[in-house]
């Protein structure tokens, strides 16, 4: 089972973010539960969500307590105490920020795990507002290789039919098409 | 169709699959998304024959579902928490009356404290009102239950309610197989009401009945009640030929058969129970599950049939009756009485407090060794319950308990 936990602020899409990736995987013949927190529901206070993704069927039902990968939406949030608590330490660190803050350097993960994107700027650019869920998903496949780039784009459209899907369609793959190019440079040269 | 949808969304697929000709609602987290996904079904046109009535409150809500089944239209509404509580006189009447009206719970707590969260209190206060209770452990199940429902309703003449876990089910995505209008229809025949207003034939429904004939009326009823624990199962084996899976019956159990050490509860925390269940069973420990899926009526023979062999039973309930302790679990000792073993009462997840693997873990590995206290509140804070204390001892206007307890988990002194 890979299990993801999305931190963000009410109003950034972190339950559509989760909606999203376990629709992707359902497209690819998985099993997938997806989930918000049971938390403030408030603009702006921070919030969670959940995926899980397996083979089988998912019974389990408690919040994500040992994530296999972790999504932070807003930078803003990496001071919250107990973001990084239960991380697999083979696992991934997803952040919204154009560059590493400095102190962060001390998570548990490898260092090709981290990542971290502008995700807000990517989206201004292409979707026209500052939503960085498209961004961060299409960022999510190329760093973790869990999900095809295809089937995130397909619940994209599936979440958001039209032009608005185009956009993000868009944003998604900039930012899948900027990790990969970033991560063979850097493969490149370690070799 | 293999779809993955939020629960609600599921069951508001599954309802409109029943052709209901009534959907009166008010909205309330968290059973609001499923109206709001028929309302806009009834809009589109998708969900034809339909009259989708907004209300001014809960109890107008069941008032009108009331007026709509005894003038012969199949009737839905959906509530939970406070929004039960207001409906509740009408709540009564329904059942009193026997009208099939089907109505899903979102299960929530009750306030105060306000909570908007999980827990079975709503539903549990409603236990003895005449309806039908059915707990759905998933999203699948709790789209198939309420295609039974509605049979099993108009069979008996009783109205049902499909409780299902607030947030932790009707907010979650998950797969879900959405039967066609087909199958559908092949399992649900039209409604033919027992009972019916119509001008062309007059009669009255809702007599005042006096001591010579009230205890009958309820006689009845509970007669009723008790074929349903018959006609329970059979639809639900009828389900699974039509459409090829489990859904519904009285219980399920898990792993069941040969356990020394036996979990009974209700709903979507199953889910957690079974893989601690598994990682249990592999480090040899003789422990199963059993699922209750019918509340009400209370199979208190099948429990019997399915614990009877346990030596220690662990109810893990989302309710606690204040005074007194764990409801079902009482029910479930009802039931077993006589029978060389005991049952512990775990109180779990009030207020939409997470349940954890690891916290049922430790408490079942305790009931294996006869430890378990009979009442236990799973993962309950005792420093800030101890703080509390401490202060309603030391002065005599501490304060409101809920507001003092907030700020305490504020503060760094208590963690």
């Amino acid at each position: 089972m890979f299990q993801i936990r999305i931190h963000g602020r009410g109003g950034q899409g972190v339950v559509s973010a989760a909606e999203m990736l376990s629709v992707a995987a359902f497209l690819e013949g998985k099993y997938a539960q997806a989930f918000p927190s049971f938390g403030s529901e408030r603009t702006g206070a921070p919030v969670m969500s959940f995926c899980r993704i397996d083979y089988k069927p998912i019974r389990l039902r408690e919040p994500v307590l040992q994530p296999d990968a972790l999504i932070i939406q807003d930078p803003t949030l990496l001071h919250l105490p107990g973001l990084f608590d239960g991380l697999d330490p083979d696992g991934f660190v997803l952040v919204n920020s154009s560059h590493q803050p400095a102190g962060y350097a001390a998570m548990a993960c490898p260092r090709e795990h981290r990542l971290f994107i502008g995700a807000t700027e990517l989206a201004l650019k292409h979707v026209g507002r500052p939503l960085p869920n498209a961004v961060l998903l299409g960022a999510f496949s190329a760093l973790t290789g869990r999900l095809h780039i295809e089937s995130i784009l397909e619940a994209i459209h599936e979440k958001f039919p039209g032009k608005i899907g185009d956009a993000n369609d868009a944003a998604a793959q900039a930012a899948w098409q900027v990790v990969r190019e970033t991560r063979m440079e850097a493969h490149a040269t370690a070799n | 169709m293999l779809r993955q949808i939020e629960g609600s969304r599921a069951v508001a697929e599954s309802v409109a699959l029943c052709r209901p000709e009534v959907i009166c609602a008010y909205p309330i987290t968290p059973q609001t998304h499923i109206v709001e996904g028929l309302g806009e079904m009834v809009k589109s046109g998708q969900l034809k024959g339909c009259d989708f009535i907004n209300v001014e409150s809960e109890f107008a809500a069941l008032s009108v579902a009331i007026g709509s089944s005894a003038a012969g239209a199949r009737s839905y509404t959906a509530t939970a928490s406070q929004g039960l509580l207001y409906m509740a006189e009408a709540v009564y009447n329904a059942s009193g009356l026997g009208l099939p009206i089907v109505m899903t719970i979102g299960n929530r707590a009750i306030g105060a404290p306000i909570n908007i969260w999980n827990d079975h209190s709503d539903s549990m206060s409603m236990r003895d009102a005449g309806w039908l209770q059915l707990h759905a452990e998933t999203n699948q199940e709790a789209a198939d239950l309420h295609i039974q429902a509605f049979k099993l309703a108009e069979e008996l003449s009783l109205p049902v309610m499909v409780c299902m876990d607030g947030f932790i089910l009707t907010h979650a995505y998950e797969r879900v197989d959405v039967p066609t209008q087909q199958q559908v229809d092949a399992f649900l025949p039209p409604f033919a009401p027992r009972q019916v207003l119509d001008p062309a034939a007059p009669l009255s429904i809702g007599a005042m009945v006096g001591p010579e004939a009230f205890m009958e009326v309820r006689y009845l009823d509970h007669q009723k009640q008790s074929q349903a624990l018959e006609l329970i199962p059979e639809l639900s084996r009828e389900f699974r030929d039509a459409f090829g899976r489990d859904s519904g019956g009285l219980l399920r159990g898990y792993r069941a058969t040969d356990a020394d050490t036996l979990v009974v509860a209700m709903g979507s925390v199953n889910g957690t129970i079974q893989e601690t269940v598994d990682q249990l069973r592999a480090e040899g420990m003789k422990i199963g599950s059993v699922s209750l899926c019918s509340y009400r009526p209370f199979p208190a023979e099948a429990l019997r049939r399915a614990l009877g062999c346990a030596s220690e039973i662990v109810v893990v309930e989302k309710c606690v009756a204040v005074g007194m302790g764990g409801i079902l679990s009482m029910e479930i000792r009802n039931a077993l009485s006589g029978l060389p073993l005991t049952v512990s009462t775990v109180v779990a997840g009030l207020g939409g407090r997470a349940i954890t693997q690891k916290a049922l873990r430790a408490v079942f590995q305790r009931a294996q060794f006869g430890q378990l206290q009979p009442l236990t509140f799973l993962g309950l804070n005792e420093n800030v319950v101890s703080r509390e204390l401490e202060r309603q001892r030391d002065r005599r206007h501490s304060g409101p308990p809920a507001e003092n307890i907030l700020r305490d988990l504020r503060s760094p002194v208590c963690p």
